[in-house]
């Protein structure tokens, strides 16, 4: 008996088990969140800073910062800037980078979606695995890069089509022109933008094409369809909106782009619409060409144009997130 | 008795046959030659010509040649199969010809000079010989670095944050930083200037550009630290949990090492981002002609702005150098590609 008391006496208390994190997990798991949330913090400061710069440009000019198309820095005897007679308006800027990124987006897409079928369901696997490296290689390149190549290699080309267009579809509106220049025009500016998001819709396509459920495919095969009828039957359909997404993506990258654009393209500050005429403009590139000479107040204009232009692609690429996001889901 | 009948040979009756492969060469043939003979006899003329001619005839051929033999449905699977490669070599012909073109401009101003000296006291019409871009190096090697150690912890963190907390914000944090890829660089320039370099130092330095590509090179490394921390098996958290782990230990000692290789690929795919940024870089650092290692204080090179300086000035020589710049620039990025494709082959370690 004695024996067993002892022992009995000997059981320690059962641990306390909880489930209530450890200190260190509790300074881990605060330091990990205050990590993920500097990216809101970031796109809060972007906007606080660019509106805070640019709130005096935007409080004189008013929605006139948007619709009107002067660009008149007036200043008083101190270098002070003249609110009451100075204009800014970035509309012949802002038009011209959305002629110039939907010149991109419409030669890119059908490239894009092309590649991207053929890289999904026609080209062998090592061939892919290669084209797969190569594309996103591309997605590496400076944009510096093309802007020269575009400019040296590729312009002389690009006006070559573009008097071929204007020849053979001059009756059209955006393809007339009154004085033949065709160096330096927002279509060369849109051709050199396309090549540049090329890989990124063509990766997102990609993405999404490859997310096609197997047995659809499979069961449109074994019901005699050849290669282009399962295409059309079950990728087109369930991958329509992300591609359409991916075209937004692409979309939101061209409007933001600087250097290529401000390489190749010849700002002039008026709107035009006539694509192939060597004059265009694009708020990124304005602000790179007017950021040089730009004194003081109109330093804090182009910061106004850069948060025009910040909330501009914040919200193309926000709407193409939630396409891609939301596409796949769906589908026949 | 019984005969011993072969078994018949493993046979691959989806690869095309040698007939098969004769009729898509006959194809391309005489679609070579109605694009050889057109431009020769109607005032079609140029490589552009060559091209479109060429991709149509071979479109038709097959589709004549696939609607006689098996219809329509085979004829229109053809003209999409004919479409599709036109697709394709439309999206990597720009890649071959800039390739091509670097290297062809680019050779003639490499030189050993380049790698030691710097533009302070060489101009704009000086011989290819005189000067390089060692200050455009180091000024790029030291604002990358930098941006490097403050964008590495920030972005490993985020995608820690998004695949072993994944708490409330998770969501919303995914689609930021989704929205912060799509920041266009020159306005992470314009963020830098007025909330550092106006109200702090006053003054431009190497150190602004550094946070501007760090701005741009978070979301890069956040993405694919993410995908990386995917892969891993969840059996391993759980195997580090049922040990006693707490989380904090699971994922320092267990999750991250598995994941090393990945998460360095997501670093190298960051610098590879940012290396070649230009726009945030004029706005920036100033673009000084000399070496300077400090990035605190006074203008600084960096490669962009080399080369996109270079090419402003138009003289022969200078155009020269910036293409040099590029091939110098294009061989680092190639470099850090393949470098990233090589540790991802093996992404998740034994």
């Amino acid at each position: 008996m004695t024996l067993l008391e002892n022992k009995s006496a000997e059981i320690p208390a059962p641990r306390e088990i909880t489930t209530k994190p450890r200190i260190s997990d509790k300074i881990f798991r605060g330091v990990v969140t205050a990590g993920g949330l500097s990216s809101l913090l970031i796109l809060g400061f972007i906007l606080i800073f660019l509106a805070y710069q640019g709130f005096d440009v935007l409080k004189s000019q008013g929605f006139g910062f948007i619709t009107g198309s002067a660009w008149n820095v007036v200043t008083d005897e101190s270098g002070n800037i003249d609110y009451s007679q100075t204009q800014f308006g970035i509309a012949a800027m802002l038009v011209g980078t959305i002629i110039c990124a939907t010149i991109a987006v419409l030669i890119a897409v059908p490239i894009s979606v092309l590649t991207a079928l053929y890289l999904s369901f026609y080209a062998p696997a090592t061939v892919r695995k290669f084209m797969v490296a190569v594309i996103d290689l591309m997605a590496a390149f400076p944009s510096v890069l093309f802007g020269i190549w575009g400019f040296l290699v590729l312009m002389p080309s690009v006006e070559y089509w573009a008097k071929l267009l204007h020849k053979y579809l001059g009756f059209l509106p955006f393809f007339d022109m009154q004085v033949p220049v065709f160096t330096r025009s927002p279509f060369v500016a849109g051709v050199v933008l396309a090549i540049m998001i090329i890989p990124i819709v063509t990766s997102v396509s990609r993405e999404i094409f490859g997310q096609t459920p197997l047995d659809r495919i499979q069961a449109a095969y074994a019901l005699g369809a050849t290669r282009w009828s399962m295409i059309k039957a079950v990728v087109i359909p369930y991958g329509r909106s992300g591609v359409v997404g991916g075209a937004m993506l692409g979309l939101g990258r061209a409007m933001g782009e600087t250097v290529a654009v401000y390489t190749v393209l010849n700002i002039v500050y008026q709107i035009n619409w006539q694509v192939l005429l060597g004059a265009g403009g694009n708020v990124a590139s304005m602000i790179l060409l007017k950021f040089g000479e730009a004194g003081d107040g109109e330093i804090k204009a182009l910061m106004a144009a850069g948060l025009v232009l910040f909330l501009l692609t914040l919200l193309v690429n926000s709407i193409a997130d939630l396409i891609v996001k939301s596409s796949g889901a769906k589908g026949r | 008795m019984s005969t011993v009948i072969a078994p018949p040979k493993p046979g691959k009756p989806w690869k095309a046959t040698p007939k098969q492969r004769l009729t898509i060469l006959g194809i391309y043939l005489s679609a070579a030659l109605v694009s050889y003979g057109l431009v020769a006899v109607t005032p079609l003329k140029g490589k552009l010509a060559y091209f479109v001619v060429f991709f149509c005839a071979s479109i038709v051929i097959d589709f004549i040649l696939s609607y006689t033999q098996r219809g329509m449905a085979s004829a229109k699977d053809a003209v999409a199969r004919g479409l599709v490669t036109v697709g394709m070599t439309l999206a990597v012909l720009p890649i071959f010809s800039i390739l091509f073109e670097v290297i062809k401009r680019g050779y003639k101003g490499l030189n050993l000079g380049l790698f030691t000296n710097d533009m302070s006291v060489t101009s704009v019409n000086d011989p290819i010989g005189n000067g390089g871009l060692l200050h455009a190096i180091t000024g790029t090697v030291i604002m990358v670095a930098i941006a490097l150690i403050v964008a590495m912890p920030i972005g490993i963190l985020t995608a820690i944050y998004l695949t072993e907390i994944r708490g409330k914000f998770a969501a919303p944090i995914k689609f930021l930083v989704q929205a912060m890829s799509g920041v266009p660089s020159i306005v992470a320039g314009l963020f830098i200037l007025s909330s550092y370099v106006y109200p702090i130092t006053g003054s431009l330095s190497g150190f602004a550009g550094s946070l501007a590509l760090m701005i741009l090179m978070i979301p890069t490394i956040a993405r694919t630290s993410e995908e990386v921390l995917l892969l891993i098996p969840n059996d391993l958290r759980e195997a580090g949990v049922a040990l006693g782990g707490t989380q904090w230990r699971t994922v320092a000692l267990i999750v991250i090492p598995a994941a090393k290789s990945g998460l360095v690929t997501a670093l190298i795919l960051g610098i590879a981002r940012v290396a070649g940024e230009t726009a945030p870089l004029v706005l920036l650092t100033g673009g000084g002609e000399a070496v300077n290692l400090n990035p605190f204080d006074g203008p600084m090179g960096s490669l962009p702005i080399y080369i996109w300086k270079c090419f402003g000035q138009g003289t022969e020589e200078s155009i020269t150098r910036a293409w040099s710049g590029i091939l110098v620039l294009l061989v680092i990025v190639l470099a850090l590609f393949i470098a990233a494709r090589f540790l991802s082959e093996r992404k998740v370690a034994k």
